[in-house]
């Protein structure tokens, strides 16, 4: 089980680089603007706090989540098994 | 829950606690400052879910080609993953675009793959869900034929022009911004690794409650 | 080899022969097909006229929409009589069975498309006439490509609950490619000035797709159609 975890980390590596390889350049007539007045500029840390929020509330609920599920299906197959009996 | 995973889940949650003191501790970045630290999470994401794509694939692979049925779970879990970390892949790149690019999308090689993959994987929990019996080896077909589409959705968008930053990126990056993505990276794949093989158990034990009932009903 | 394609061939006569006697798919699947070129046609009207750009989209969008159609009737069909196990039953070569349906949705379609294409000829002034041959093979190719991923999805899901939308839902994304080439080839096509080069790129890539989609049906179809 666990050196397959290895071989499937190797092979994402692999090609993620392997995507690294071919980069096409952004357009010619792409020209970022510097030191935009601010009066035009999107503030920052609402769109931080968003993503980083959706990904704690994200990963914190599928724990939850899932620790859940699991604990319902242990509790009836230890019903299951105490039936057995 | 087994100890073995207790302990996993306790490290992996610790890490992420531990993470935005990390990230806080990065320098601002020259050209978008603040914003672009949203890449400390999105690009471990995004690597987390082209991993849950994979073993997904592979595990497909191992269903109906190397004929183990319990191959199932496993691409069961891992799609479930890939789902939720595309979800986190594919609203925090728009957030930090938004800043970045000044748009929330672009038709660009790698978003759209990226969505499509994603498409692609709803589809496959949508059918296991409501497909009914013999869907885990249609749900599997789904996802081998999701693997082997992705080159094909890459170059075709790769006509149009490409806003996504290269990802030569990683390697010139200064070290005061290395160690906080790499720490990211380490957390996501504890993170990963743990979550699957949870959600794999989840499934091994609802195979053995459908077990458990069919003995009793023979009984 | 040869019995492989008897049996394919095989398959696609009774399919013939079945259409032939009702022409149920076929004439339902052409009127749905107007039917969507039609309505978006509405839909994307601007100062009473057409924009001209749109059709390359609309044909392509109506060649998906009016598959999907056909490939769930199809299977519907099979399902109905219970023909696809009894085909499955027969000692035939499986993939030989995929081949034989995957022909027989190549007509159909491409019955379709010939009313289809003239029509959005028509309505939006493109040159197919013109472009005939290089639109002839993307359109070949694109269908192949689509009805192959298809006919593979639509074979899986005949024993599936909510087949009709699961269908889309799976073939859809699947095709993505597919769409693309198409509509970038004919939109390439039906420029003002036409340009070949591009086309033939998206030509090519369609070509490659469904190479490799078309042996990955016939090495899936087996494991996938077992129970």
């Amino acid at each position: 089980m666990r050196c397959r975890m290895l071989l499937l980390m190797s092979l994402l590596i692999g090609s993620a680089s392997a995507v690294r390889a071919d980069q096409p350049q952004p357009p010619a007539d792409f020209v970022p603007v510097e030191n935009a007045p601010p009066g035009e500029q999107i503030p920052a840390m609402p769109l931080l706090g968003a993503a980083y929020g959706f990904i704690w509330v994200g990963v914190f609920g599928y724990v939850w989540s899932l620790s859940k599920r699991l604990q319902k299906v242990e509790a009836e197959i230890a019903e299951l098994e105490s039936r057995k009996r | 829950m087994t100890r073995s995973m207790l302990v996993m889940l306790a490290l992996a949650a610790g890490m992420f606690a531990v993470a935005p003191w990390m990230i806080d501790a990065a320098p601002y970045e020259a050209t978008m400052g603040l914003v672009y630290k949203i890449y400390f999470f999105h690009m471990p994401s995004a690597w987390m879910f082209l991993t849950a794509a994979i073993v997904a694939g592979v595990a497909s692979f191992r269903l109906l080609f190397l004929k183990r049925p319990r191959a199932d779970h496993w691409v069961t879990a891992a799609a479930e993953l890939a789902v939720l970390f595309g979800a986190f892949t594919l609203v925090s790149g728009p957030l930090w675009a938004r800043k970045a690019w000044g748009v929330w999308w672009v038709w660009d090689a790698r978003l759209t793959s990226s969505l499509m993959l994603f498409m692609i994987f709803v589809a496959y929990t949508l059918l296991k869900k409501y497909g009914g019996p013999g869907s885990d080896k249609l749900g599997a077909g789904l996802a081998l034929f999701g693997m082997a589409n992705v080159p094909f959705i890459y170059v075709s968008v790769n006509y149009w022009r490409t806003f996504h930053p290269p990802t030569s990126v990683v390697p010139t990056l200064p070290v005061e911004m290395g160690i906080p993505l790499w720490y990211c990276v380490t957390a996501f794949t504890l993170l990963f690794i743990i979550l699957l093989r949870m959600r794999a158990r989840l499934e091994y034990q609802r195979e053995r409650v459908e077990a458990l009932y069919l003995a009793e009903d023979e009984a | 080899m040869s019995s492989f394609l008897r049996v394919a061939w095989v398959v696609v006569k009774k399919d013939l022969t079945v259409e032939v006697r009702s022409l149920e798919i076929l004439s339902t699947t052409m009127f749905f097909a107007v039917t969507v070129v039609l309505m978006f046609s509405f839909g994307l009207v601007v100062d009473g006229r057409p924009l001209n750009d749109v059709a390359a989209a609309i044909l392509w969008v109506a060649i998906a929409f009016s598959g999907t159609l056909a490939l769930g009737r199809t299977f519907e069909r099979e399902r109905q009589h219970d023909t696809l196990r009894a085909l499955l039953l027969a000692p035939a070569d499986r993939p030989a069975l995929y081949v034989g349906k995957l022909v027989g949705i190549l007509l159909l379609l491409g019955l379709v498309e010939l009313v289809l294409v003239p029509l959005v000829g028509l309505l939006f002034n493109a040159p197919v006439i013109a472009q005939a041959i290089p639109l002839a093979g993307l359109v070949i190719l694109g269908t192949l490509g689509f009805a192959s991923v298809g006919t593979l999805f639509a074979a899986m899901l005949v024993r599936a609950r909510s087949r009709d939308v699961l269908l889309p839902i799976m073939l859809y994304p699947m095709t993505v490619p597919v769409m693309i080439a198409g509509v970038r080839g004919t939109a390439a096509l039906f420029q003002p000035t036409p340009d070949p080069a591009v086309a033939q790129f998206w030509l090519a890539l369609l070509a490659a797709f469904d190479v490799v989609f078309v042996t990955l049906a016939l090495w899936t179809f087996e494991p996938v159609m077992t129970e």
